[in-house]
């Protein structure tokens, strides 16, 4: 079959490829406006960040050389030749980096109960009352903003330099985060069973237990592991302000030009990251099948 | 009013075996994965120095600190504040742009749609997972050892992590793109550039612009600690204030970030929605 396509008459035509024109110089012009104004704002910002493309330039051969200063031994060789000299502190690090991994878990942990308990208040369908609702929704706002190591500042000025410090940063700005992504599972969950549990006399507790609770519990579980990933990340830095874990001991190399520690601490760090995200994602997929990973 | 039929449970129970005699693995499975978490959060708790009397005492500190931190007040220093500020948000800025301005054609390389061969995308795609999973806050050490310190050692920090995170979601963007587009292009003659301007781009770029846009949100957030190690911003202002306990000064520069926060999320929030329409960001 043949489809025939009509050509319009030459008026009819030039009135149309004008308008479209117009309609294609307008949408330009927007476009241009648009990419001025950022333009625009690409200066201020790099006048405020005091950018500088001759020192940028002058010192980029450092930034390449450091990679090459930290893949060298004292002894001056390359630091895959000497497992041994290369990794020397391996079982002081492996022992900070297994009490890194337990601030996550433990941090972790405190948060996902405490946005458990906090989250059905914060949910659109199910808070018993607006001004709960409201109060709720902005501590955890705020939980959620302010960075965790700022709060791991604050922390180990209260608790004292240490883990502790590092664990109640991560849990509280866990809390924050999962108890918004918690609430938003409840607002999405289906509030039938809640009207079935309600008419049978139910208290508020009840309905959340019976009507809620079995749909969204794959979903917490699921973020609060998502969580757990980051956190591990998170809790790798927390020593750098003396909030416990293996930046403590990385900083010092850094700071100290321990260069071949440098890498060696580096490595392990992104060798655990990449090993508990492959657990994480093996265990999420195991748990809640293919649909439930983020 | 009906009397409900009785109900004959063992009738019930051999109808559907599976509901109630599960098997002892399955319903021990639960409990289980739950005394596990909780032996483990003992011994994290034991082992991590826990103990009551210095939680009591921390909280009791802590509840001294907040009091002394009422009512927020910058002294004499709102100028400079304000100034870090405003270093800290052209940091996000100029980071952002920087990281997807480099992150763009190196994500051609990491989309199977662009790049078939296995050996060029394998090398690609761990090269950025690497640099992904080292944090900001080290790039920024590493960064303040090359340029010195100050808020440009922040913007390459920023830059360089965030290329990691742009090049694995522009190049799953692409991977996303509908493949009817490019073929129409090579269909009328179009060279491989041809189909990546007219066939491809059209279609990810406002995805990727709405992903940029996130970010730059995100990274105000990051930016805010950068400056912690000394990378600019008003991280460095919040550190140093910290650290000499002036807790007014603190909360008011706690005040302040939530404040630009609030305002960044509000700017782009719009943007986003004047970019990509009403379709929420992927």
């Amino acid at each position: 079959m043949t489809i025939a396509v009509s050509i319009l008459p030459e008026q009819q035509l030039a009135v149309l490829n004008a308008a479209y024109r117009r309609a294609v110089a307008r949408k330009r012009l927007r476009v241009l406006a648009g990419l001025g104004l950022f333009v625009a704002a690409l200066i201020v910002a790099s006048i405020g960040a005091e950018v500088n493309l001759r020192t940028f330039f002058t010192y980029f051969g450092n930034f390449v050389s450091y990679f090459d200063r930290i893949l060298t031994l004292d002894s001056g060789q390359r630091v895959w030749t000497d497992f041994g000299e290369w990794f020397w502190g391996l079982r002081k690090w492996l022992r900070l980096l297994g009490e890194t991994l337990l601030i996550s878990y433990v941090g972790t942990l405190i948060g996902a109960v405490l946005a458990f308990g906090l989250n059905f208040f914060a949910a659109e369908n199910t808070s018993p009352a607006p001004w709960l609702r409201f109060t709720v929704r902005r501590l955890l706002e705020f939980a959620r903003t302010v960075p965790g190591i700022v709060f791991a500042l604050i922390f180990v000025m209260a608790f004292g330099l240490g883990p502790v410090a590092g664990v109640l940063a991560i849990a509280i700005h866990s809390t924050g985060a999962l108890g918004k992504l918690f609430s938003e599972i409840v607002e999405n969950a289906d509030m039938k069973p809640v009207e079935g549990i309600r008419s049978t006399g139910a208290s508020w507790i009840s309905c959340m237990r019976f009507a809620i609770l079995p749909q969204v519990s794959a979903g917490y579980a699921s973020y609060a592991l998502l969580r757990f990933e980051i956190n591990v990340r998170e809790a790798s830095v927390m020593g750098f302000v003396g909030a416990g874990g293996i930046g403590q001991e990385f900083i010092v190399a850094i700071r100290k030009f321990y260069y071949s520690d440098v890498s060696a601490i580096l490595v392990t760090i992104i060798v655990t990251v990449f090993l508990i995200d492959i657990t994480t994602g093996w265990v999420r997929g195991r748990l809640f099948g293919k649909e439930a990973r983020h | 009013m009906s009397k409900s039929p009785d109900v004959n449970t063992a009738e019930i129970r051999a109808r559907h075996p599976d509901v109630f005699n599960r098997p002892a693995s399955s319903r021990l499975a639960t409990p289980a994965v739950l005394v596990a978490a909780l032996a483990i959060l003992v011994y994290g708790l034991v082992d991590l120095d826990f103990s009551p009397s210095r939680f009591i005492s921390g909280l009791s500190q802590l509840g001294w600190i907040s009091v002394m931190m009422m009512p927020p007040d910058p002294g004499s220093s709102l100028p400079l504040y304000l100034k870090a500020l405003g270093e800290t948000l052209s940091i996000a800025l100029l980071g952002t742009t920087l990281a997807a301005l480099m992150a763009l054609p190196v994500s051609l390389f990491a989309a199977r749609n662009i790049v078939p061969s296995v050996i060029l995308r394998f090398p690609v795609r761990r090269f950025l997972d690497s640099i992904r999973g080292v944090d900001t806050l080290i790039w920024a050490l590493v960064w303040i050892n090359v340029v010195g310190l100050g808020p440009f050692a922040g913007v390459l920090a920023i830059a360089v992590s965030d290329f990691g995170a742009f090049g694995k979601l522009f190049s799953e963007a692409i991977e996303g793109a509908d493949q009817k587009q490019v073929e129409g292009i090579r269909a009328s003659g179009g060279s491989a550039l041809h189909e990546i301007r007219f066939g491809l781009l059209p279609q990810v770029l406002p995805v990727i612009a709405g992903q940029v846009l996130y970010f730059i949100e995100s990274n105000t957030r990051s930016a805010t600690i950068i400056g912690i190690v000394g990378a600019g911003g008003i991280g460095l202002q919040l550190a140093e204030q910290i650290r000499v306990l002036e807790w007014q000064r603190v909360s008011f520069l706690i005040l302040m970030i939530l404040v630009a926060v609030a305002a960044i999320d509000f700017i782009s929030g719009k943007l986003r929605y004047a970019i990509i329409g009403q379709r929420a960001v992927a």
